[in-house]
């Protein structure tokens, strides 16, 4: 039963990473190659050919994919605040990477978030239903 | 335009999480990451209308945030959308019915109050 925990530990944390790096450094590219404004329903198209956005997508299905693999045996309210971590990475991204002006007020509008979504998952579990039979413990 | 796209993805996102979690769970834990298991596994989920709906619903999302990315910064747009996060804690327990405690609510107050900040 340890082993399987620990197993069970393991597979969560290295999944989780991949969803944090892969949701970062696919937000970072969508910026970085977007354009200033997208004015026809065709430019929403069109603009997923620029290389840095195809880049920025490809990492994003990525995000989808661990995500939904993680989801697989963990609660959503688990993987929630785990992965909450992005949203200081992603503001870190646009600050170093891209010369984003980030206010204080913004700095601790995000702090909160990260905060709000720890507490969302506080003391929870990787998971509260039983992996083989869905039943809820 | 900027809190049209933003009500959009905010929905989407919410719908597409919530099928996300509904179709994977009834898929099962994916225990086995060999690539012909894994192949497996994306044919099944594939054939899923669940998940299939909810790739959908994402899509929407992704559409409206690269609308919302293309004039806003990067550090405005990721955090002004975990707003979702409130949204997604209520469904949690009242479709997905997962334990939520009085913590996790005091948590989803405390993103509201970080997104309002973020976003004035």
């Amino acid at each position: 039963m340890t082993s399987e925990s620990a197993r069970l530990r393991s597979k969560t944390w290295a999944c989780s990473a991949v969803v944090v790096l892969a949701n970062v450094f696919g937000d970072f590219s969508l910026k970085r190659g977007m354009p200033a404004e997208l004015p026809t329903p065709l430019s929403y198209i069109t603009v997923l050919f620029r290389p840095w956005v195809a880049l920025g997508v490809t990492l994003l299905v990525l995000w989808l994919l661990s995500r939904m693999t993680l989801l697989s045996w963990a609660d959503l309210s688990y993987v929630l605040p785990v992965t909450s971590i992005s949203y200081v990475l992603v503001a870190f991204a646009g600050r170093w990477w891209l010369n984003e002006q980030i206010t204080p007020q913004r700095w601790v509008g995000i702090l909160l978030i990260v905060a709000g979504v720890a507490l969302v998952g506080g003391g929870s579990a990787p998971q509260t239903f039983g992996p083989q039979s869905g039943e809820r413990s | 335009m900027k809190w049209l796209l933003i009500g959009i993805i905010i929905a989407a996102t919410c719908v597409g999480e919530v099928l996300q979690a509904i179709g994977m769970r009834r898929h099962g834990e994916i225990a086995d990451f060999r690539p012909c298991a894994l192949g497996r596994a994306a044919s099944t989920l594939a054939r899923n209308w669940i998940v299939i709906a909810s790739v959908v619903a994402m899509g929407i999302s992704f559409f409206a945030f690269i609308g919302l990315l293309s004039f806003t910064d990067l550090s405005f747009a990721v955090p002004v959308t975990a707003v979702t996060y409130v949204f997604e804690t209520v469904l949690a327990k009242y479709v997905l019915k997962e334990r939520v405690n009085w913590l996790r609510w005091v948590g989803a107050g405390v993103v509201l109050s970080g997104v309002v900040l973020v976003s004035l």
